[in-house]
């Protein structure tokens, strides 16, 4: 069984603030995990640790993918062996065409003989962008460079269909989305044509409406403070973090 | 793309004989070389009368001042003439490995490969050559190399050679005019539309590449042309000293494009001269990109001379390990409501060094001018240097002057947001700096676009992980 497993994780900013302080979480293929929690709480940290941003140093604990150990192993290799991250916020790349980098990008993980043609590529992209009513006008344009901030989002989860990881780990990617751009987004997920274990980072119980999560976590101060199932997160949209406090 | 010809067809398209018999003057400079050179072209006495009088500026002028270090460019070690059939024949198997793995990676047809290294003495689609030669020709438009352009269109060369950069201009302008050799020689009679860019690099041969070209260009009122030279592979050579000298003269109401790429591999000194003459209405573009050599100076310049004239320089610089380029452009505003644009961009590798050198400069009556210039720097290493040394000159006050510079480093977010997509250090690298020289690029024609683009992802490998 393929997994995501998160042992004892801390980690600290290269210069020495130490924001995750010991997480734990093991995601199965085919699982829904949803991670909530106050702002400033680690989400986002946790998420770029865990693709292995050079920003963050591990002081202890592993993480593996398919039983495999990741924690020193360069973005890259994790890419390779199948994490994929949706970024809370998309850097813009000026110059890069945004196609022309995903093809790169997807024939990467192929063999030579099975990578796509630029245009067998483009009528993909298009396939998959109309399903999340992107503008064909994606194709033209730079790496989430003058993208609003939907486009980006929604940038992403054309990324994440395309790349077809075993485990995406999902930054806030409903964050100021309007009504219907978080419906696509949700329908593009659900609609996925390969098997993943996902990681949703959320402030919001809309998106689960869409999404069903197995599982909810609080990650408050480092630490996760709670897990449970669904209702979790109904609870947390009425109350708030305070009774996780102390 | 381009298809090697058969040589045999090739001769009868006035292309040299592999068998010319060599000659070579000593090394050194002196009186009697120039006089050497002259003779052995047969060329007209007041051509040879030029040559030594901008011998004797060349004696007189002091190596610049500024710009890169030129103290180890020892100029009396120098060969100042090498009849070129005698470079072409060296032997494929002595051309350096990295320079055929380079040609390899980067896909360059086998025809062209041993001529880019100087083995063979020419390759390229004569048959399509011939064929647009035809049709310029019905036009009127001349397009030959100048040795061959002195002899049979003496009144134009005499009338323009010299005129736009004159030996006394500087020190290698006047030794170029004491020794040049090769080059080419463009001339687009009035309201002549040239639509299909002047490839050097088609009817390359011995003759268009040399350590001291020599290039003509006039687009006589309301013209257009679009001329374009070099390559982005690099092109092998022993010589060490390029010094070319470029004049263009854009008449009333003309347009001329000219579009280099030059990488020479090994230790060559680039100092190439390059001046536009831009005359009422007329627009002026140089396009120019530096990849190669182990120093470049060479600031394109446009001098607008009639009212309403528009220039721009869009200058792209490479310097890897090793390497100074030092770059820029000019721009002289000599009437009112002239235009220029300068662009800069430069990339810094390892220890390479990429310098901005411009120049700005309006006249006093030069009303309603306007310039914007605009340099950006990336640095990839810890050890990359980047400077810039802009100058203005501005007596007028009716004019509108902009300045924009930046140096960025490969963002660290920005490398990662690739690399999480699965893309190699290395690629990422090449990634981002094929998007940060993206708007220079873009103007280029596409088979130099693309093999550029694959040399900077070849030399990332080389240098990243
Ligand atoms: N590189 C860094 N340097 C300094 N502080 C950092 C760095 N990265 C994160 N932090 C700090 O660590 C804490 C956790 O940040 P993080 O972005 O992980 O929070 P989050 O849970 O994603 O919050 P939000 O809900 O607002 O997105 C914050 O206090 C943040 O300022
Ligand atoms: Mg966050």
């Amino acid at each position: 069984m393929k997994s995501l497993e998160i042992k004892n994780l801390h980690a600290q900013t290269t210069d020495g603030k130490e924001i995750l302080k010991g997480v734990s979480l093991k995601i199965k293929q085919g699982e829904i995990h949803t991670i909530m929690g106050p702002n400033g709480g680690g989400k986002s940290t946790l998420a770029l640790v865990l693709m292995g941003h050079p920003g963050y140093v591990i002081t202890q604990g592993k993480i593996f993918l398919n039983g495999k150990d990741i924690t020193k192993l360069t973005p890259d290799k994790r890419a390779k062996l199948g994490l994929f991250l949706g970024f809370q916020y998309p850097v813009e790349v000026p110059g890069v065409n945004f196609a022309n980098f995903l093809r790169m990008a997807v024939n990467e993980e192929k063999q030579k003989k099975d990578q796509l043609s630029p245009i067998a590529f483009r009528n993909l992209l298009l396939e998959k962008a109309k399903k999340l009513s992107v503008s064909d006008e994606i194709v033209k344009r730079m790496l989430n460079e003058g993208f609003s901030g939907g486009e980006k989002k929604k940038a992403e989860i054309l990324q994440l269909a395309l790349l077809k990881p075993n485990f995406a780990i999902l930054d806030e990617p409903d964050s100021g989305l309007d009504v219907d751009a978080l419906k696509y987004i949700a329908k593009t997920i659900n609609a996925l044509d390969f098997p993943l274990g996902l990681l949703l980072i959320t402030h919001y119980q809309r998106i689960l409406k869409y999404i069903k999560p197995d599982f909810v976590h609080i990650l408050l101060k480092g630490k996760i403070v709670k897990s449970g199932k669904a209702i979790l997160a109904a609870q947390i949209e009425k109350d708030g973090y305070e009774n996780f406090n102390s | 793309m381009k298809k090697p010809v058969n040589i045999k067809n090739a001769y009868e398209y006035g292309f040299h004989k592999p068998d010319e018999p060599s000659f070579k003057v000593p090394v050194g400079i002196n009186k009697k070389i120039v006089e050497m050179i002259s003779d052995y072209k047969q060329e007209p006495e007041w051509m040879k009368e030029k040559r030594l009088k901008a011998y004797d500026v060349f004696k007189q002028k002091p190596l610049p001042l500024w710009g890169a270090d030129l103290t180890k460019l020892n100029l009396n070690k120098l060969c100042y003439y090498n009849n070129p059939s005698q470079n072409k024949y060296k032997s494929w198997a002595k051309v350096p490995k990295n320079i055929k793995d380079t040609y390899d990676a980067i896909g360059v047809p086998e025809a062209e490969k041993r001529f880019l290294a100087g083995v063979g003495a020419q390759y390229d689609s004569e048959v399509v050559y011939h064929h647009l030669k035809e049709q310029w020709e019905s036009l009127g438009v001349i397009f030959t190399d100048t040795d061959t352009a002195i002899k049979e269109y003496p009144e134009i060369i005499k009338k323009y050679f010299g005129t736009i950069i004159p030996a006394t201009d500087n020190k290698f302008a006047a030794l170029n005019t004491a020794v040049w050799s090769g080059g080419s020689f463009v001339y687009v009679p009035k309201g002549v539309h040239v639509t299909i860019p002047l490839q050097a690099y088609f009817r390359i041969n011995a003759k268009a590449v040399g350590q001291f070209e020599r290039t003509l260009i006039i687009a006589e009122e309301g013209s257009y042309v679009h001329y374009v030279e070099g390559c982005s592979a690099p092109i092998y050579t022993t010589d060490s000293l390029h010094a070319a000298v470029v004049e263009v003269i854009v008449k009333p109401g003309a347009r001329v494009r000219y579009t280099t790429i030059q990488n020479w591999s090994g230790d060559v000194y680039n100092l190439v001269t390059k001046r536009m003459m831009i005359y009422e209405n007329g627009v002026g573009e140089w396009i120019d990109g530096n990849l190669g050599a182990k120093v470049t100076m060479k600031y394109p310049s446009l001098f607008l001379v009639g009212k309403g004239a528009r220039g721009e320089v869009l200058s792209l610089a490479y310097a890897a390990d090793g390497q100074h380029q030092d770059t820029g452009g000019k721009a002289i505003h000599l009437a009112p409501e002239t235009t220029s644009t300068i662009t800069s961009k430069s990339v810094s590798v390892g220890n390479g060094r990429a310098s901005y050198r411009g120049q700005v400069k309006i006249i006093k009556g030069a009303k309603k001018s306007k310039s914007f210039v605009r340099c950006d720097a990336l640095l990839i290493d810890k050890t990359s240097r980047s400077d810039t040394y802009p100058t203005n000159e501005v007596a007028e006050e009716d004019v509108n002057l902009g300045h924009e510079a930046s140096v960025s480093k490969v963002g660290e977010q920005q490398l990662f947001y690739l690399m999480s997509r699965g893309l190699s250090e290395a690629l990422a690298t090449s990634l981002i700096i094929n998007g940060f020289i993206e708007p220079i690029v873009r103007e280029l024609p596409l088979e130099y676009a693309v093999e550029l683009n694959r040399l900077i992802n070849l030399s990332m490998e080389g240098a990243v992980g």
